[in-house]
């Protein structure tokens, strides 16, 4: 490699971490000027800036008891769906015998309240008739808010069905009592008491969620329990290309797929509104689509009037399961920050001393050196600051005290690096190698022991990720965050910039102060003042000795090169 | 240059050597003693003082108060019970909620009076009730299941980079030493467990194996065909590569303790009990015996799993023949 290369490379990766910096303030910076959410300041959690806290009361029929066992499923179950909202490590407990306390930093909206409260029991049945929702509304034609699988077919289905429903009172299976309150059922009006639950096995009557329709269902044959997995997505037209229409995709585990398929086959041949099938969520009707086949495949899709944040919101709702009981906000309130500011100023505060004290140690261990040490760690505290107001904007994440700590710690790890590649280095030059060369293997196998470690981090950081919930996720965010950004520094500002030290005369000689004077390493090869050996910089038989793994490794030249300097330092040795 | 990095070299050279490996039979005592210690000290005291993030507690919640000033209801809290660490929150624009480990009914209402009487509000503005544990049975079962999949995946990523699951097997028996140990200090000074220490606990984990596998990468390549070699054995080569990375680990424990020890000790000087301090401590304690276990537990039994394989041992008798 010659010397220009070195230096071009090494140039070029300074450039790419510039770019890394500039854009990630671009993007925050875009995103802060277009009301997007975004700010350079990160978002605190719980523990440092409060939020707010929502205590919820279980909406049972009077003279139902909630057992413990709900109660503890539930927190569970809405542990899932907030984790799944991002990192911001909401606590959920219970309080007294009845109520769950819901505490998340910030101001919830509507979908949040929706995703912590609602039971999210989604249910298909079959639909046996269906009518317009009000008699007030009895001119609108659109009847169907939603239909996947036919829009125009089910909206022209539906005032034939009505007709038809109305003719004729009496459906197989209905009894009488069902039937009156479908006769009167006004959608426009409450008719749900609160924490309502059907009899899956007996028809019901209802309205769907815009009030628009109601209808009469047969009884449950498919339920939530048999959904394997759900995700929010834009509906794709038959040709691919995507639509602004936003939906919840349903897979089905293996007994689901056979259920739905039973159903769908059943109903398949059946004139309208029989044809239809409804999807109820909570008792209600989220949409009511016509089918056009037999659906086998073991996967469903439902539109309705979802946007992005309505839709995530139900996937992750149903993925996590449905909660036992239904539950009403009874009190939603502003919290203050448990811990008060003087921890977190403290928190800093012995951040910045421990930093000191690094630095200070850094310069008594290795000199001049220090100085790549300290440059490293400050463009590793930059990006990880940017990345977490990056983050906070667009994963929810907060940064908790134990955050902080984390990242505190997270010094010690990224400062691992470059001592394991200074002291490597180092080693290269006691074996008598001169600066640049020394930098270069150094790194090589520097690289390597730096890799495989932080791969062991990453390994945990994606395992408990993944695996886990509450405050140990969060952990696991923060670990994997501060480990990719050392390897980022270390690979595109700690070895360029000793790269590009290593040119200069004040290390390449081996200054006292510059952390690699030879003569300080009890370099072997040395000679006197700043001259070195050069073309036996390597003593072939330490060289041998210290790194065969090395020379296993070389390439063809490389090897040739060496059978030479040893050729040469034998026969110097004979003379 | 100061006289570490002679040290250092000397090290490199093997003109000076600590004796990691020879001398592992009174490591391996230490550790044996450490490890039973930590489990019986905590026995001892009672077990474990879990926080109320674990098991619960009590709440009190003050209505229509005056003044929103947290101390004023740690002093309360205190005069009842004074080694209580209660948690205060403001809640709304006039009320606060105070959490204390469980208390019995007589106590819980001994806090209700002090703090109507401190808040100077009729005793009827404050309820009080039982809160449940918000690090949940499934928090903490979710963690274990996540730990126990880490470990073992771990395990099998060090066994494939390093080609033999002895490695894996050392260290996750030095992982285990460190977190046995690092629970055990916890336990032994009747530390409340809160969800900060479990979250340090976990950087320990991570820490741990880090060190480890730093150290056992520098011993992988010193190893690297060592019995095809005249002059020096299996154990030697260990030796060496503890010895030649022994600066390095020196350095890099010195700069992860720095920043932990100075929010030890502002925590618990100024500060007090708190989240800092929980984190801190563990962390403290744990890199420390993450580095030491990986010198001194660590190395020596890989060295000991692995020197008693024919290839070695015929090499072994060779070099000594040599000598």
């Amino acid at each position: 490699m010659s010397e220009s290369a070195v230096t071009k490379g090494a140039r070029k990766r300074l450039t790419w971490l510039g770019v890394l910096i500039v854009a990630l303030v671009a993007i925050i910076g875009l995103g802060a000027a277009t009301n997007s959410g975004a700010s350079f300041a990160p978002k605190l959690a719980l523990d440092l800036q409060g939020g707010t806290q929502i205590i919820l009361a279980p909406a049972v029929q009077a003279g139902t008891k909630v057992t413990e066992e709900q109660l503890s499923q539930a927190v569970a179950i809405i542990r899932q769906r907030v984790d799944a909202s991002g990192v911001s490590e909401a606590q959920i407990n219970t309080q007294g015998n009845n109520n769950i306390v819901v505490s998340i930093p910030g101001a919830p909206d509507e979908n949040t309240l929706k995703l912590i409260r609602s039971s999210a029991k989604l249910e298909f049945r079959p639909v046996l008739a269906t009518s317009q929702g009000t008699s007030a509304s009895a001119s609108t034609a659109g009847t169907d808010s939603a239909s996947t699988a036919s829009p125009s077919a089910s909206s022209k289905a539906t005032p034939k069905a009505s007709a038809s429903a109305s003719a004729t009172p009496a459906i197989p299976g209905v009894d009488a009592a069902t039937q009156k309150f479908y006769d009167e059922l006004d959608c426009s009006k409450p008719f749900r008491s609160a924490g309502q639950v059907d009899d899956p096995k007996l028809p019901i009557a209802t309205c769907d969620t815009t009030g628009f329709s109601k209808f009469i269902l047969g009884p449950v044959e498919v339920e939530g329990t048999d959904i394997a997995d759900a995700n929010a997505g834009t509906v794709t037209t038959s040709t691919g290309a995507s639509t602004n229409t936003w939906a919840v995709n349903l897979k089905f585990t293996a007994a689901g797929s056979d259920k739905f398929a039973a159903t769908t086959g059943r109903l398949f041949p059946l004139t309208a509104p029989q044809n239809q099938f409804a999807i109820t969520l909570d008792g209600y009707v989220i949409t009511a689509p016509t089918l056009q086949a037999v659906i086998t495949g073991g996967s469903a899709q439902i539109t309705g009037n979802f946007d992005k944040l309505s839709s995530k919101s139900l996937a992750d709702q149903l993925k996590y399961g449905s909660l036992p009981i239904a539950f009403e906000v009874q009190s939603q309130e502003n919290i203050s920050a448990t811990l008060g500011s003087e921890q977190l100023t403290s928190g800093l505060l012995a951040g910045a001393i421990g930093l000191l004290l690094v630095i200070i140690y850094s310069f008594i261990q290795y000199r001049g050196l220090a100085i790549v040490t300290v440059g490293s760690l400050v463009v590793a505290a930059i990006i990880t600051y940017l990345m977490i107001a990056l983050l906070s904007w667009r994963q929810g994440y907060h940064l908790s005290l134990s955050g902080v700590a984390g990242l505190i710690v997270a010094i010690g790890i990224t400062a691992d690096s470059f001592i394991v590649y200074f002291e490597r280095v180092r080693d290269e030059l006691r074996d008598g190698r001169p600066l640049g060369a020394a930098v270069e293997t150094g790194w090589k196998r520097a690289i390597r022991t730096i890799l495989v470690s932080d791969g062991v981090s990453l390994l945990a950081a994606v395992v408990l990720y993944a695996l886990t919930v509450g405050n140990v996720r969060g952990f696991a965010y923060t670990l994997g965050l501060t480990t990719l950004i050392d390897l980022a520094v270390v690979m595109l500002f700690t070895h360029p910039m000793l790269e590009l030290l290593a040119k200069t005369s004040f290390f390449s000689s081996g200054h006292p102060w510059s952390g690699f004077d030879s003569k300080a390493l009890g370099a072997t090869s040395y000679v006197g003042r700043g001259a070195f050996r050069v073309s036996a910089a390597v003593p072939t038989v330490k060289a041998a000795k210290s790194s065969k793994e090395a020379n296993t490794r070389q390439t063809l030249a490389e090897r040739k090169a060496a059978e030479n300097i040893a050729a040469a330092s034998k026969s110097e040795k004979s003379n | 240059m100061s006289k570490f990095s002679e040290l250092g070299n000397d090290l490199y050279t093997g003109a000076r050597s600590f004796d990691f490996v020879g001398r592992r039979k009174l490591w391996y005592s230490v550790a044996a003693v450490m490890v039973i210690l930590a489990i019986v000290l905590p026995i001892l005291r009672g077990g474990y003082n879990f926080g109320i993030e674990f098991r619960g507690g009590s709440e009190f919640r003050v209505a229509g108060v005056s003044s929103q000033s947290q101390q004023v209801a740690v002093d309360a809290v205190h005069s009842v019970i004074p080694a209580a660490e209660p948690q205060v929150t403001n809640v709304g624009t006039d009320s606060i909620r105070v959490q204390t480990s469980q208390l019995t009914d007589l106590k819980s209402e001994d806090v209700r009076v002090a703090l109507a009487k401190a808040y100077n509000v009729p005793s009827s503005a404050v309820a009080s009730s039982f809160i449940g544990a918000n690090w949940g049975a499934d928090v903490t079962g979710k963690a274990v299941n996540g730990l126990l999949v880490f470990i073992l995946l771990a395990a099998v990523l060090m066994a494939l980079y390093f080609r033999t699951v002895k490695m894996s097997l050392a260290a996750v028996l030095a992982l285990v030493h460190d977190l046995v140990i690092t629970a055990g200090v916890y336990g032994a000074l009747g530390f409340e467990v809160t969800p900060a220490a479990v979250i340090g606990f976990l950087t320990i984990l991570g820490y741990s194996l880090y060190d480890t596998v730093v150290v056992f990468d520098k011993i992988r390549e010193n190893t690297f065909e060592v019995e095809f070699s005249q002059n020096t054995t299996f154990k030697q080569q260990v030796n060496l590569a503890i010895n030649q990375t022994l600066v390095r680990s020196i350095n890099t424990s010195i700069v992860a303790v720095l920043p932990v020890a100075s929010i030890l000790f502002i925590g618990a000087t100024f500060l007090g009990a708190g989240t800092l301090r929980d984190i801190a401590l563990a962390l403290f304690i744990g890199i420390i015996v993450g580095t030491y276990s990986t010198l001194f537990i660590a190395a020596p039994i890989y060295s000991q799993f692995r020197e008693g394989e024919a290839k070695y041992r015929k090499a072994e008798q060779k070099v000594m023949a040599n000598a």
